[in-house]
């Protein structure tokens, strides 16, 4: 039984991560309709710039407490100057081309984005700095559930919360769900679209960092090419769910991250991947629409 | 006053790179051994560089404004190479000239030399193969090198259990892939474009990672190595002999490819591709079987990978899983981006360039990647019709003295 309640964290914690990834791709994905194939690259430079943020820190000797702040406060501001400036480079001149030009940029930028940091950092493993030391009143069920999945489950829950305020109550929540539906009539009405689409990337990278980080503090290693598997990961989460679903990221999440924790506890781990990638292939056959997304019918 | 406007933009955009790139630039750190490397001199690069580049496109782009009514002269002077094969006499003669220098080529250069020209013309190949999917029939496929894999495998273990001869799996790792095409077309169908790539890519991604893990049927990541090389006649030949003749057989496949994909293209079910790609719901109205169509262009894309995936095996002798990642797919994909999507010409001098430059260019090879991503980007930005344009064919309606007795 503890083994089980030991796999239902490991899965839920991983839903989270893969939640903060994957509402970066459904929130884009909502409002310009493109696949942002480097939303997983952005997700591997949040974690690479708190990774030299708290290790450079922690050289310099400062208290772990400030070092976590400072890192996470770094992975974000930089996460989200990379989506935003990807956005305005690869996505921007093309908001008016053929579907593909933008998904081929996209591809192009993530290749791109992989061996800018590949050439001037290292291809090699990289151990991440111990942000989350153990709690002592986490001692009598460690060995269930530990602090690191505490905390990422705690900051994601927090997260969440404070997405869906934005998206519901802010002025450019409520610009984002107007542009979503319906472009023009959003420009009609007075709606800066090239803000809210970049607002939209701010956002989506800075949960995307906010993952980063957790999920490298939680593995103890990272490098350049993290941020493929991840990103596809999460895009099969967000597929999942249906995409454009905010609610239907975080549901699709989970489920990918409890069917992935089962699986690999219960049968084998050689084939983990296989088994995202199958069943991502599976829903796009089955329910393209997803779980909670809406099933569109192309007009004339 | 403006171009003091204009400076004041770039400076702040050079500021704003250094910015960006400040962490993953400039900081180097040493975990193990807690060391500290500043490199101050890289945000100097990133400054001056960004502030080129920004100009340089600023320049471009207001050129190019100013030269907007003068448009079709510049078009006409980027398809020289059209106008070169559209005179029969020109024609003949270049033809002459290139097949002079393909069959002289390994003569006069040493088996290194002929060696990398024997890949570049497999992913001319490639290339050519992935030009019927995405070229022309519009369907991005990112795991197309999932079908170079499956014929690879087939040789290779086919090989390797029975000793088959390259000669006889050819066909079949052919035909192999194919079926794994219409395997993976058949339930693709109904998805739009950009579900469709991601598909393929995770179609792609399954491929290698069965063969990484399934460790009795494909020895794992460790591969297959002793694969025979292709022979002629029976005959076996020497390392530097088989070189050559792999050399002479990938100029046939090229020249076979050429001919097939160019009677394909003008065909009934390539002019039906040109118009699925164009516009899926005219093309049905017109009658056009859809799923039909991206069927056969699935699996005849997929054929020529198989095909490649053989010659691939035989002319390295070992193959694993490491040789079939998706940046392999991503590489033939800039090679029809770059070439000009389902332009044949465009195609085989996107290949040239870009498997040929980071051979010759041994210093800059580990910008390769970096190269290939930005180079996707620029051209979907600048000139997404690729270096050398697609032409589509126009028929002309000749005025016949009938013609004109009547009117």
């Amino acid at each position: 039984m503890d083994y089980f309640i030991e796999l239902l964290f490991s899965g839920l914690t991983r839903g989270s991560i893969y939640a903060l990834i994957a509402l970066g791709y459904t929130m884009v994905y909502g409002i310009i309709g493109l696949i942002n194939f480097a939303h997983g690259e952005i997700y591997m430079i949040g974690a690479f710039t708190a990774f030299i943020v708290a290790t450079v820190l922690s050289i310099y000797g400062f208290p772990l407490l400030a070092i976590v702040i400072i890192a996470g406060v770094a992975a974000v501001v930089w996460a989200a100057s990379y989506g935003y400036t990807i956005e305005k480079i690869a996505y921007k001149p093309l908001r008016h081309a053929p579907r593909l030009s933008p998904l081929i940029s996209a591809i192009g930028m993530s290749i791109f984005l992989q061996n800018y940091v590949l050439l001037a950092q290292t291809s090699d493993f990289l151990p991440f700095p111990r942000l989350i030391r153990d709690f002592p009143f986490m001692e009598p069920i460690a060995h269930i559930i530990g602090s690191t999945d505490l905390v990422i489950l705690v900051t994601t829950v927090v997260v969440m919360v404070i997405l869906t305020l934005i998206i519901k109550f802010s002025m450019i929540g409520k610009a984002m769900r107007a542009t979503s539906q319906d472009r023009t009539m959003a420009t009609l009405v007075g709606i800066n679209v090239n803000r809210v689409i970049s607002m939209t990337f701010i956002i989506g990278s800075s949960l995307a960092a906010i993952g980063g980080l957790l999920i490298a503090s939680h593995i103890g290693q990272i490098n350049f090419y993290i941020g493929f598997l991840a990103g596809i990961k999460a895009f099969t989460a967000a597929v999942l769910g249906g995409i454009g679903s905010v609610p239907g990221a975080v549901l699709g999440s989970m489920i990918l991250g409890l069917t992935e924790s089962f699986a690999t506890g219960y049968v084998s781990s050689d084939y983990e991947d296989v088994f995202a990638f199958s069943l991502l292939v599976l829903i796009l056959i089955f329910k393209p629409s997803g779980l909670l997304g809406k099933a569109t019918n192309q007009k004339v | 006053m403006a171009v003091f406007q204009e400076l004041k933009k770039g400076v702040l955009i050079s500021l704003w790179f250094v910015f960006l790139t400040f962490p993953v630039m400039v900081i180097k750190v040493d975990p193990i051994a807690r060391t500290v490397t500043w490199r101050w001199m890289n945000a100097l690069y990133m400054a001056v560089g960004t502030f080129i580049i920004y100009t340089l496109v600023q320049f471009f782009i207001k050129r190019r404004g100013r030269s907007k009514p003068a448009s079709t002269q510049k078009e006409a002077g980027s398809s020289v190479i059209h106008r070169l094969l559209d005179n029969p006499r020109r024609r003949a003669m270049l033809f002459v000239v290139l097949a002079v220098a393909a069959i002289a080529f390994p003569q006069l250069l040493s088996s290194y030399q002929t060696n990398v020209m024997t890949t570049a013309l497999m992913y001319v190949v490639l290339g050519l193969g992935l030009n019927i999917v995405v070229g022309l029939a519009g369907l991005l496929d990112l795991g197309f090198v999932a079908f170079y894999a499956v014929g690879a495998y087939t040789y290779a273990l086919l090989n390797h259990h029975f000793g088959l001869g390259f000669w006889t799996i050819l066909p079949v790792g052919g035909l192999l892939a194919a079926c794994f095409g219409i395997l993976l077309g058949f339930p693709v169908l109904r998805l739009r474009g950009d579900y469709l790539a991601i598909v393929t890519l995770g179609f792609g991604e399954i491929i290698r990672l069965v063969l990484e893990n399934w460790g009795e049927f494909s020895k794992g990541p460790s591969g297959i190595s002793n694969i025979a090389r292709p022979s002629l006649f029976g005959m076996e030949l020497d390392l530097h002999g088989s070189i050559v003749f792999n050399y002479y057989l990938m100029v046939l496949f090229v020249i076979f490819t050429i001919f097939v994909v160019n009677r394909l293209q003008n065909s009934r079910l390539g002019r039906a591709w040109i118009a699925l790609r164009e516009d899926e719901i005219a093309c049905q109205a017109m009658g056009i079987d859809k799923h039909r169509t991206k069927l056969v262009a699935f699996s005849l894309g997929a054929f020529w990978a198989g095909l490649m995936g053989v010659v691939f095996a035989g002319k390295t002798t070992f193959v694993n899983p490491a040789s079939f990642t998706f940046m392999e797919s991503a590489i033939i994909l800039a090679i029809v981006v770059l070439g000009g999507m389902g332009s044949i010409v465009g195609v085989i001098l996107g290949a040239l360039i870009l498997i040929l430059m980071p051979e010759y260019l041994r210093g800059l090879s580990q910008y390769r990647m970096l190269a290939f991503g930005a180079i996707l980007v620029c051209m979907m930005i600048f000139r997404p019709q690729g270096l050398i344009a697609n032409i589509r064919r126009t028929y002309v309606y000749k005025k016949t003295p009938n013609d004109a007795q009547a009117s």
